[in-house]
């Protein structure tokens, strides 16, 4: 019987080992519509959160690219050669992460990744993409300590969206000079590193201008009852309170505070971006301001144009920040590829440090060579009753 | 043949073999960076489900904090190993994490062990919650819920000596007096202690030395994937630990290191189907206990010895081909 | 003083929720020692009922509400019987990983069909929506509404355990499943019906929910019914009189945790007390200390 088992167990590995290697030969090869042969095509993983907890984001960013990638491809691809997408899900797990980048670079040696959209997603592959060489980018990884640990420069890592610190600083000074708030609250989600960011930069901030911060509370992911932390908050004189989150979270916080009688403005950042706050708040959702990447309202051509596109090619739905920031990721990986000496990691890498006024749908930006980080403006978003009531670029 | 030596071929042979085929195939090429990471998953899910296989299936205490044990020592390794650099910092640290996991577990083990076994899975559920809520609140030491970026310290090397040690050191104490104690608590207290073990004692010690090596396996797991966060040591995770030693078997050993090589296939081949992976691992939970509680291997061991065995009956030619043949699709397993 | 009043009503309406799921919890675990993992997905399970109920069939808020509370009494009977009935003769440790992996099943099947993004209830007639303002404190009608229909559910049960036939027979399975066998009580059946009501008690407070918050999603079970298990073993497990002190004290704690220290510590605090009840008193506030039995 044992060595039945043992028999057993024994094949059941080697098939394991056998079956394991088949199916990993096989990568999804996504939005390379027409590519041909391994000469005519380069290589551009998509390592995005398709499942897992930060799924809307990780999924909407991916979808971005891909419309990216295949109208490169379809304008004759870069320096005459298709871009080739390969993409894996992270699960929304950063070993898993760390897995698939290292199989993206080895493997299928690609010259760049595109994702995750987390900043915790992107740390996990920040040494993979140093020790081979392959840039990594993310359309929304915010953290500020992304590109710069400790003072030193990571030279693989890159990403097209501003970051933490910048937006609570911008958020703050238009509360201070458009909504002239003196005295702030600020409610943070502490189970996140960008809350956190926001929050400390908008305190910075608005005491640097005159102003007074009078409490800082907190609160954590997948809470539904805010109402105890929002009477407390409704002890306090303020003028303007800073709430930094995720609109699953924000929207209820909108709806009790109203409910509870705080009419003070809330204000935030580019977590609020989501068709679900209205949805949430519902009539609730009135004096909310937050600091955005684009705005689907936009009349600049670039941006109506993107938003034709993603209507067509998407069901008609409207473009959220993520697949905006998505899209330009892809774009801007692809123009640097082409200003590349050579379709390699590190050429390319190089001609992504050197990007001068690249034009996207969220803005047009430098890459600042000393941290890596786009310099880029900020458009505020305003809501009355529900509905958007403004859009306006701020900095 | 003197017991020992005849330990040590029977045992160590098939070891060191599966040691410098893993470590060729590295040279070679053929384990390269991707490869290598899913060998240390499973090597890092080999110590956490053999260890909780100690507290729940061996002593028969349910815990639901393994995770909690894992976050300790990732925490303390990463930390310790950030701050000094080289191999004293990193294993100082994996050190210092199992200890601070053990000192935990002791602490909380020796109240809610004496209570029924169903209140102690919410009791460790508890635990581990708690002290995810400590790792994301400790912002000047854990860097909160950003997580801290660790140096990776860990190789194939490590993998091997830690893993191989730690599967050896918890089999020898399941061997020990101590360890017979906790199978007859798990058999039947009231008998356990009517025969005068000290069944408090034999439990505390069970999910004392579980969380130390808990503590170590998330050592090993901060010290190669990089980053760590709170978020990664929450419910969940304990909850895949149990599935590998649910599946494997209530008390076998063998049978949680060979579940962690199969559902580390399994994750593999269902990489584009996230959903049901997680829809198959809770069937496979529910099928198992309705229909097969015992799991894969129930409470049998897969010895090392079946090559020595197999060298016994069947002439010399057999074995030239049966072990190697049998060790390399061991190796190839790992590989995965 | 206006602020801890308020505090209080925010507390009450938060234990009104917990109060109905650890009813599910102490029922099922006074009949046959199991902690029901499931419950509180059933609970998940319920607000989603209730949601398709108003959304899509477009009934109103109470016809949804017995809709929600139908759904989830059969599919709580379906639980028991399938995977918890085949395991009655099983190892304790054997029937929580069963009652683990049901409730994973129910979360992830959930997931799978209607997505992991949250999703908010249908607008509410506008009696819903009344606030008065006593003082400075605001009492919304949800809360009126939420502790109001949870108060009469709870009383409901209590007729029915304490008045009826069929509640007779759950005390009597409680007390010694083989006794009531030979006293000619069907004791599948009873424990099935025990189900039943646990389940249906969940699916209000699903829909109750889904109502006061405005959002659901298909993981929103864990922590309330994790919450709702600690409730019911802070009042003594198998109890329902303390199943209803221990939401309650649980919900007002919470509250009073976050409005006067950090909410960061209403999770931690919460599982403290269990540890704590665990190592003092583990029979719960109304339970008395029985050894256990050789």
């Amino acid at each position: 019987m044992k060595r039945t088992l043992s028999w057993l167990v024994a094949g059941a590995l080697s098939l394991t080992a056998l079956a394991g290697c088949s199916g990993t030969t096989a990568p999804s090869s996504a939005a390379g519509g027409g590519a041909a042969a391994g000469g005519d095509t380069v290589k551009v993983g998509l390592l995005f959160e398709l499942t897992g907890n930060v799924a809307s984001y990780g999924t909407a960013e991916a979808n971005g690219a891909k419309m990216a990638a295949e109208e490169i491809n379809a304008a004759g691809g870069v320096n005459g050669k298709k871009i080739q997408l390969v993409e894996y899900d992270t699960k929304s797990d950063t070993a898993e992460t760390t897995t698939l980048a290292a199989k993206l670079m080895t493997q299928d040696k690609v010259v760049a990744i595109i994702g995750p959209a987390t900043s915790g997603g992107m740390k996990a592959q920040i040494q993979l993409s140093a020790q081979n060489k392959v840039p990594i980018v993310s359309g929304s990884a915010t953290a500020d300590d992304l590109t710069v640990t400790n003072g030193k420069l990571n030279e693989y890592v890159f990403r097209t969206c501003f970051v933490d610190s910048y937006q609570g600083t911008v958020m703050a000074k238009y509360a201070a000079s458009k909504l002239n708030a003196k005295t702030a609250v600020i409610l943070k989600d502490t189970s996140s590193d960008y809350a956190k960011g926001l929050a400390d930069a908008f305190d910075k901030q608005f005491k640097a201008g005159g102003g007074t911060v009078a409490a800082t509370e907190a609160y954590t992911a997948k809470q539904t009852d805010f109402n105890a932390v929002l009477t407390k908050l409704k002890g306090q004189q303020f003028d303007v309170m800073y709430v930094p989150g995720y609109y699953e979270e924000l929207g209820l916080i909108i709806k009790q505070a109203r409910a509870l009688g705080i009419t003070a403005p809330i204000t935030g950042g580019d977590g609020y971006e989501s068709p679900k706050l209205a949805e949430l708040a519902g009539s609730a959702l009135t004096d909310v301001y937050y600091t955005n990447h684009y705005s689907a309202t936009d009349t600049d051509p670039k941006v109506t144009a993107f938003i034709d596109a993603f209507k067509k090619k998407y069901n008609n739905a409207t473009p959220e920040a993520f697949h905006a920031l998505g899209y330009d990721t892809m774009k801007f990986v692809a123009d640097s590829i082409k200003r590349a000496k050579s379709a390699t990691g590190a050429d390319v890498k190089a001609a992504m440090t050197e990007t001068k006024g690249f034009s996207g749908v969220t803005g047009t930006f430098d890459v600042d060579p000393a941290t890596h980080n786009p310099i880029k403006q900020a458009t505020i978003i305003g809501y009355k009753d529900g509905k958007i009531s403004v859009t306006e670029k701020f900095s | 043949m003197p017991p020992i030596v005849r330990t040590l071929l029977t045992r160590g042979v098939p070891l060191l073999a599966l040691y410098l085929v893993v470590l060729g195939l590295i040279g070679a090429g053929i384990i390269d960076a991707y490869w290598m990471a899913t060998l240390a998953l499973i090597c890092v899910n080999i110590v956490l489900a053999v260890s909780l296989n100690l507290i729940t299936g061996f002593t028969g205490q349910f815990s639901l904090g393994h995770a909690g044990f894992m976050a300790i020592g990732a925490y303390a390794t990463a930390i310790i190993s950030n701050a000094v650099a080289g191999p004293a910092g990193f294993l100082g640290g994996l050190l210092a994490g199992g200890v601070l996991a053990a000192l935990v577990g002791f602490l909380i083990g020796l109240p809610t062990l004496r209570l029924r076994g169903d209140y102690l899975a919410i009791a460790t559920l508890g635990m581990a919650e708690i002290i995810r809520v400590v790792f994301v609140n400790l912002d000047s030491v854990t860097n909160g819920a950003a997580g801290l970026t660790v140096t990776q310290n860990m190789d194939w090397n490590w993998f091997f000596v830690l893993t191989v040690g730690s599967v050896i050191l918890i089999r020898n104490y399941l061997r020990s007096r101590q360890g017979r104690d906790a199978i007859a608590v798990r058999e039947d207290e009231i008998a356990a202690e009517s025969i005068g073990v000290d069944t408090t004692r034999a439990k505390v010690m069970s999910f004392t030395i579980g969380a130390f090596f808990g503590g170590l396996g998330g050592g090993m797991y901060a010290s190669y994937f990089y980053f760590i966060k709170p978020d990664l040591f929450g419910f969940l995770k304990s909850i895949d630990i149990l599935v590998i030693v649910v599946l494997g078997g209530l008390g076998s050993l063998s049978g949680s290191i060979i579940a962690a090589i199969l559902l580390a296939l399994i994750s593999t081949l269902l990489q584009g189907f996230t959903e049901i992976r997680m829809i198959l691992y809770a069937l496979l939970l529910v099928v198992i206990m309705i229909f097969r509680p015992e799991g894969l291997m129930g409470s049998r061991e897969l010895s090392l010895n079946v090559f020595s065995r197999l060298g016994r009956r069947r002439p010399a030619l057999a074995t030239a081909q049966a072990a190697p043949g049998a060790s390399e699709a061991q190796g190839k397993g790992d590989e995965r | 003083m206006d602020q801890l009043a308020q505090q209080l009503i925010n507390g009450l309406s938060l234990g009104s929720i917990y109060a109905l799921i650890a009813l599910g919890y102490t029922m099922v675990y006074g009949i046959i020692q199991l902690i029901n993992f499931a419950h509180g997905d059933v609970y998940m399970v319920g607000a989603y009922v209730g949601f398709a109920s108003m959304a899509i069939l477009g009934l109103g808020v109470f016809e949804s509400l017995a809709l929600a509370m139908v759904t989830c009494m059969i599919l709580g009977v379906v639980i028991e019987r399938v995977a918890y009935k085949p395991l009655r003769n099983s190892t304790r440790i054997a029937v929580l990983i069963t009652a683990i992996g049901v409730s994973l099943l129910l979360e992830y099947v959930m997931l799978y069909f209607v997505g992991a993004a949250v999703r908010s209830y249908p607008p509410l007639p506008d009696y819903f929506n009344a606030q008065f303002a006593v003082g400075g404190v605001v009492i919304s009608a949800k809360s009126l509404i939420i502790i109001g229909v949870s108060v009469a559910l709870m009383i409901g049960l209590q007729f029915i355990v304490q008045k009826t036939r069929i509640g007779k027979a759950m005390r009597a399975v409680s007390q010694d499943a083989d006794a009531a066998r030979l006293m000619g009580i069907n004791v599948d059946n009873t424990i099935s019906f025990t189900f039943a009501l646990g389940s249906a008690l969940a699916g209000a407070a699903g829909v109750l929910v889904g109502i006061y918050y405005n959002t659901i999603n298909p993981l929103m079970g864990i922590m309330p019914g994790l919450k709702a298990f600690v409730a019911a073993v802070f009042g003594g497990i198998g109890l329902i009189p303390g199943a209803l002190i221990g939401g309650y004290f649980i919900g007002v704690t919470e509250t009073l945790v976050s409005g006067y220290f950090s909410s960061l510590l209403q999770d931690a605090v919460v599982f403290a007390i269990l540890i704590l009840v665990l190592i003092f008193k583990p029979a719960g506030l109304l339970g008395k200390n029985v050894r256990e039995k050789v």
